[in-house]
């Protein structure tokens, strides 16, 4: 299901395609695999021969495992989670040298979060190829108590950390790589909210 | 003859009010008896003497308090006040920017003294009196951005200005309406702009940002922005909204008059000369609806945009609970009669 644009500071992503040069960064999550298989079939040849693949299986388990080794990258790693992977991939953006190519495919809160990443450490924005794939689960903060609360698929939410409830916005931190929650029933907590799973 | 500072609290037991001069001053947003998003932007040019005008930079009579309230707000969190590291140098034109005027407005009680980069600044209100160098970091206690707009009434944001926007880069934001400096920091005019309902559309904030990003030094612009305020609560933040949000079921029709503000921001823009930043002050003004009813067109007036203002502006606004409850209240001060133009109490 594509997303569809809502308001101003709401992420859109497009379709991962190759793009010129030879040292090339792939980071995707669970069918953010697609996303990479579906470019190798347009890419030239010898595309990946000096190309990384950074992958967090999740919920895709081996599925895509061995698909994404045919593809002979000259490096491959499978990380339990991206926050698992970030300590390294901060050391790639930080000697990376200007030519570095990065594709992030996957759910919302895995390109954030390397996308936050990679612009700290002065990558360009323009050098960064992104394509949603899977999950909508979104990363949220609390407005309150400004901890993270991963994979969200409700709305609202329970904070992870204060235990508010929250209502999930569109509003969207870059800076962050999250949503933004606010207390969907601070006027009265004693209020009642349906939650429905709506971020599948 | 200086101002008369009041002594007065802005949470708690609330004790603000506006004297009999503040309420004939106040800066009353509504020009007609309808309200629209509209790109009301004109020149910041001084205005009438006793009107908030009279100085570009306005201290009023809640000068002191609003600055102990301030302090209160960054003990408790400091990520109100954030400036990101390329913003340091707009910090130190901010900062001139409001000692000049303040000193300029108010020399009964602020001085500015300037030898080369050694400026010694004295605030009588706040019985400040600092010795610092122009530029150097080390010679004052706080950032200059942060040790002036401890000073200095209303919120700050410093704007940069590339690729043809503007980034939310530094502020100080303690008295805002429901919006998050911690969330926004960083982002482009529209992106901070994003939740706000049906302006976009309208074409508003395109407009808005030509405007701005032509804005030359020497020639600030301003407009007003509003909304309400159960209690006169200066810290209406989105991080405290779980504790002010129940302050919204209290409205009573016996207690509308004391309970409920109307709460007016001017909002100026100005051109810094070393880092061509913008700084955007958003003054928070507030007032009773018992004190604006002492004028009969204001409260005629009020009750008339509030009972036609439309849904998605009052939700936006979080006026949904009591609305109809002040729209009751502001009913009996409306005898149909017709308003006269522009803003002023009659």
């Amino acid at each position: 299901m594509p997303i569809e644009p809502t308001i101003k500071s709401r992420p859109v992503y497009g379709t991962l395609s190759p793009q010129p040069g030879t040292d090339h960064l792939f980071i995707a999550d669970a069918e953010g695999a697609e996303a990479i298989l579906d470019l190798a079939k347009s890419a030239p040849p010898g595309f990946f021969d000096a190309a990384e693949i950074v992958f967090i299986p999740r919920a895709s388990g081996d599925g895509y495992l061995a698909a994404l080794h045919a593809l002979k990258p000259a490096r491959f790693y499978e990380g339990p989670s991206i926050g698992a992977a970030l300590p390294r991939l901060k050391q790639t953006f930080a000697t990376a040298h200007m030519g570095l190519r990065l594709y992030l495919s996957g759910t919302e809160g895995l390109i954030g979060q390397a996308m936050q990443a990679a612009l700290d450490a002065g990558i360009d924005h323009s050098s960064i190829q992104t394509e949603h794939r899977g999950s909508l689960a979104r990363r949220v903060q609390c407005v309150h108590c400004k901890g993270v609360t991963e994979d969200v698929t409700t709305q609202p939410v329970t904070c992870s950390h204060c235990g508010l409830l929250l209502l999930v916005r569109d509003h969207y931190s870059r800076r962050l790589a999250a949503f933004q929650g606010v207390c969907i029933n601070a006027e009265d907590q004693s209020e009642k909210v349906p939650v429905e799973e709506v971020f599948r | 003859m200086g101002i008369q500072f009041r002594t007065e609290t802005f949470r708690d037991d609330f004790t603000f009010r506006n004297s009999p001069e503040h309420i004939r001053r106040f800066p009353f947003p509504f020009h007609e008896d309808s309200y629209m998003y509209a790109v009301n932007i004109e020149p910041h040019v001084p205005g009438p003497k006793g009107s908030v005008l009279e100085n570009l930079i306005d201290v009023d009579e809640h000068y002191v308090s609003e600055m102990a309230d301030r302090a209160l707000v960054l003990a408790e969190d400091p990520l109100r006040c954030q400036s990101l590291p390329h913003m340091t140098l707009a910090g130190w034109d901010l900062l001139e920017l409001l000692m000049t005027e303040q000193a300029k407005g108010y020399p009964e009680h602020f001085t500015l003294t300037r030898d080369g980069d050694n400026w010694h600044w004295i605030n009588r209100p706040l019985g400040i009196d600092q010795k610092f160098v122009f530029g150097d970091l080390s010679t004052l206690p706080y950032g200059p951005m942060e040790y002036i707009t401890r000073q200095s009434q209303g919120d700050f944001c410093i704007l940069d200005q590339r690729d043809g926007n503007l980034w939310m880069d530094a502020g100080i934001v303690t008295t805002q309406a429901d919006w998050s400096l911690d969330f926004d920091i960083g982002m482009n005019f529209f992106e901070w702009h994003a939740p706000v309902p049906l302006a976009h559309e309208k074409g508003v904030f395109t407009r808005a940002l030509k405007f701005l990003l032509n804005i030359q030094q020497g020639q600030p612009a301003r407009r007003l922005n509003w909304t309400m305020t159960i209690n006169p609560r200066l810290d209406t933040s989105p991080e405290n909204f779980h504790k002010w949000g129940p302050d919204r079921t209290t409205v009573t029709p016996e207690n509308v008059g004391q309970k409920v503000h109307l709460r007016v921001e001017l909002q100026s823009f100005w051109r810094l000369p070393r880092s061509n930043a913008m700084v955007f002050p958003i003054r928070c003004y507030l007032i009773k609806m018992d004190e604006l009813a002492t004028s009969k067109k204001w409260a005629r007036r009020l009750h008339r945009v509030l009972r036609d203002l439309p849904e998605e502006l009052a939700t936006y606004k979080g006026l949904t609970r009591y609305r109809p409850t002040v729209v009751e209240w502001l009913a009996k001060h409306d005898d149909g009669a017709p308003t006269s133009s522009g803003f002023g109490p009659d």
